[in-house]
């Protein structure tokens, strides 16, 4: 690996990391306005353009309030908790490719993605479980019954729902015959129909519709988000696990949601809306362009990185979309539907791919 | 509740065991019935006002509860007795603070039995309207706020946005929005601006609109109808059983409303049907506050049609207030104003029990007096009161998210309740 490889690679780690530090602020912003167009109000709008600011004035004073941490305890575990929260929801982000490659010639190829682990989605999933240890340690040290509660149904909620996650997954594996992220992008921008001008492309959305589907709710379930937020199911168990946490650790723990939200987000446009393959008029323009050299080759990952962008921002979207739209399920209405609806779809997606894949239709 | 200690053998540290750890029904199992004990409130958010509860649970299954209040009690009815029947008008906005027109209307209807006193048509008029605008703000808080414990915030503001405008039409009535004392003994307090007809008409015709798309929204959600459908039921035997009266009893099929069985004010002349519904649960509830609403509305648009210019005052010289030009431009004005004010009026010496059909159910004054400017005994009927006592039932075996999905429909007004 060149010098200039590295430092490249530590460029990406260093603007992605700044990106999921500010995704929370932007997100409590976007959710924010986004809940008050849906429901005919302003929204914040009182601190800076459209009230943009008004994240960066929380951001303070979150950080100004007094760090209390409440007598009855257990303080390791809870001063643990945020941080173990945290780290995963950070880690996971890495190994989605949110552009292609450069050859710079002499072997240097640029990546755009921080690291192509040949594991790749297994090394996402495998993390994204270990942040369920931060909410149950949250609920366990808080030392509280409704955090106990909040904790205990979203570790049940978490096992439930990464069954039918990781055999939704399986499908596309099977497809792309690969777990490695960049690949399975890579492999997504082959026409899958070609309906007169209209190009079908191969994503996995077109070619496994049922395990988009069990995925995304999948993702909802993982993430904690209406209509599975029931581990902090404000009306019942007030604030569930983070009942007891002020100040910058209850925010620790909110920014991990969003970024948990914001890798959800970037799994579903990796593996089900083509990655950074380019959206409908950019791939156009930039055939257009006809340029050559260097020049094309970085217009063209500034395009495939917009059209990631737009793809992602759309499911954020979508999340608060949902949100707001939404009642919440029960406990066991969502455990009814973690095992007898979810895991049988599943298995049955899973058993119309290989018979697919078997007699070569896909 | 029953007693969490029990009577272990000396010399053994006990210690809370985990909820729902065993259930062996084994003597010797220290750990036998280990159940969690939690405290659901007074400061809990789906407790609305200040309610508490105290649940035993087994993992998330309710086995048993026991509800307390009196966390708002401000001792109204003694305050009754001690206030001049004038003087206690403001004290009736505080029963249910979210259909406060209509608490007056009930209060000056009580008074003005015991007095024998009729008031002039377009007063009855004003105050239906009073009453069913109530109604109707009171139902969006009622089915808002139970779709906002089970987490659909936004049906919540598409009514409360209707609830503001409504309250815009209180405002112009009155100059109050939550704590109106529109409603004097005799008479109402003003009369209607000119035009305030056909702006309600307007905002009937707008919130129509809105209760169809809050409708569509939530009634077929398959969420929202996991949720409610056969959640926390309290059939008719039960209802009857605890005294439930409105809304919750007609959910249940008890085909009751004061309106039509007991007419008052002009509810003879007007066309509205009680909407009933069957089993009970929180779905009929929700069903049957939102077809309430709608034929609310349609009251509250044959009234505006049917309200004509006139009188609003009772020509009864006990208890009708003097204008302010005779106030200060005569001597004798202004000593029966001091005299209205600082002595009241005297009230017939009797008893009498007057109940209106108040938003969530019987709402009911029974005054006793001695003839003398206070009431001797007052009593109020706070709907609230009996939904209240059948919550421990209704939500026994069930799930906590039901708990708070079964207080949100039976509506319980901690004001009300608590008095």
């Amino acid at each position: 690996m060149s010098l200039f490889q590295i430092i490249f690679m530590i460029g990406q780690i260093l603007i992605l990391t700044l990106i999921l530090i500010h995704n929370a602020p932007i997100m409590a912003w976007v959710e924010r306005r986004g809940a008050a167009l849906m429901q005919n109000r302003l929204g914040p709008n009182r601190i800076g353009p459209l009230g943009l600011f008004q994240s960066a004035a929380d951001g303070i004073k979150f950080i100004f309030k007094e760090d209390q941490i409440p007598g009855h305890v257990s303080k390791f575990y809870y001063v643990l908790a945020p941080l173990v929260s945290l780290v995963p929801s950070f880690l996971t982000f890495a190994v989605i490719p949110y552009g292609s490659q450069i050859d710079l010639g002499g072997g240097q190829i640029l990546k755009f993605q921080i690291a192509d682990l040949n594991v790749g989605i297994l090394f996402t999933l495998a993390i994204a479980s270990l942040g369920v240890y931060g909410i149950i340690m949250s609920g366990w040290a808080s030392n509280s019954k409704y955090a106990m509660m909040g904790s205990l149904r979203s570790s049940s909620q978490m096992i439930s729902y990464e069954l039918s996650m990781g055999l939704s997954l399986v499908g596309i594996l099977m497809v792309f015959s690969s777990v490695k992220l960049g690949d399975i992008a890579a492999a997504q921008g082959q026409t899958l129909l070609q309906l007169g001008p209209i190009a079908l492309p191969k994503w996995g959305i077109f070619i496994q519709p049922l395990g988009f589907l069990i995925f995304m709710t999948s993702v909802f379930a993982e993430t904690n988000r209406l209509p599975f937020d029931l581990p902090e199911g404000e009306s019942e168990i007030v604030a569930g696990y983070h009942l007891e946490y002020g100040s910058m650790k209850f925010a620790i723990l909110q920014m991990a949601e969003y970024n948990n939200m914001l890798t959800g987000s970037g799994l579903l446009a990796t593996l089900y809306f083509g990655g950074w393959q380019m959206l409908f008029p950019l791939g156009q323009i930039y055939s257009h362009l006809a340029l050559s050299g260097m020049t094309a080759d970085w217009v063209r990952v500034a395009f495939e990185i917009g059209s990631f962008t737009v793809k992602v921002l759309f499911f954020m979207w979508f999340f608060v979309w949902v949100r707001w739209t939404l009642p919440r399920f029960r406990y066991d209405q969502l455990m009814d539907l973690g095992w007898k609806v979810m895991l049988p779809l599943s298995l049955v997606n899973l058993f119309i791919t290989a018979v697919m894949i078997s007699y070569g239709v896909i | 509740m029953e007693n969490v200690e029990k009577n272990y053998p000396s010399g053994i540290s006990i210690e809370r065991p985990a909820p729902g750890f065993r259930d062996s029904h084994d003597p010797d199992d220290l750990w036998d019935d280990s159940r969690v004990y939690i405290n659901i409130g007074p400061t809990h958010p789906a407790m609305h006002g200040a309610l508490r509860m105290a649940a035993k649970l087994n993992g998330e299954t309710i086995e048993g509860s026991y509800c307390e209040f009196g966390y708002t009690h401000r001792a109204k009815e003694k305050l009754g007795e001690n206030r001049t029947y004038h003087n206690f008008i403001v004290y009736t906005d505080r029963l249910n603070y979210c259909s406060a027109l209509m608490n007056n209307v009930g209060y000056a209807l009580a008074v003005e039995k015991l007095m024998g006193i009729d008031v002039p048509e377009r007063c009855v008029w004003l105050r239906m309207i009073c009453c069913e605008l109530a109604r109707v703000t009171d139902h969006l808080i009622c089915v808002g706020i139970n779709a906002v414990d089970l987490g659909a915030f936004s049906f919540f503001l598409y009514g409360f946005h209707q609830r503001e405008e409504a309250y815009t039409l209180i405002e112009k009535l009155c100059g109050a929005r939550l704590t109106t004392s529109y409603s004097r003994i005799g008479g109402m307090m003003q009369d209607a601006p000119d035009g305030f007809e056909k702006e309600l008409k307007a905002w009937v015709n707008r919130t129509r609109k809105v209760i169809d798309e809050m409708d569509e929204l939530l009634t077929t959600n398959k969420i929202w109808r996991n949720r409610t459908v056969g959640v926390s039921t309290f059939d008719k035997n039960m209802c009857l059983q605890y005294s439930f009266t409105g809304p919750n009893a007609r959910a249940a099929g008890l085909d009751i409303d004061l309106r039509r069985d007991q007419p008052y004010l002009f509810y003879k002349n007007v066309e509205f049907d009680v909407p009933v519904a069957r089993n009970g649960d929180v779905y009929d509830r929700y069903l049957v506050r939102i077809a309430e609403i709608r034929q609310s509305l349609n009251i509250l648009a044959q009234c505006a049609d049917k309200m004509k210019k006139g009188p609003i005052w009772s020509e009864d010289k006990r208890v009708r207030i003097p204008d302010k030009d005779v106030v200060y431009n005569t001597m004798e004005g202004m000593i029966y104003h001091f005299k209205f004010f600082m002595e009241g009026f005297a009230v017939p010496a009797g008893e009498a029990y007057t109940a209106i059909e108040a938003t969530n159910g019987e709402m009911g004054f029974y005054i006793v007096s001695k003839g003398t400017p206070n009431s001797h005994r007052m009593r109020i009927r706070g709907p609230s009161v009996w939904h209240y006592q059948g919550l421990t039932p209704m939500v026994k075996g069930e799930k906590i998210a039901d708990l708070v999905a079964a207080l949100g429909s039976i509506n319980i007004i901690a004001g009300e309740l608590d008095r």
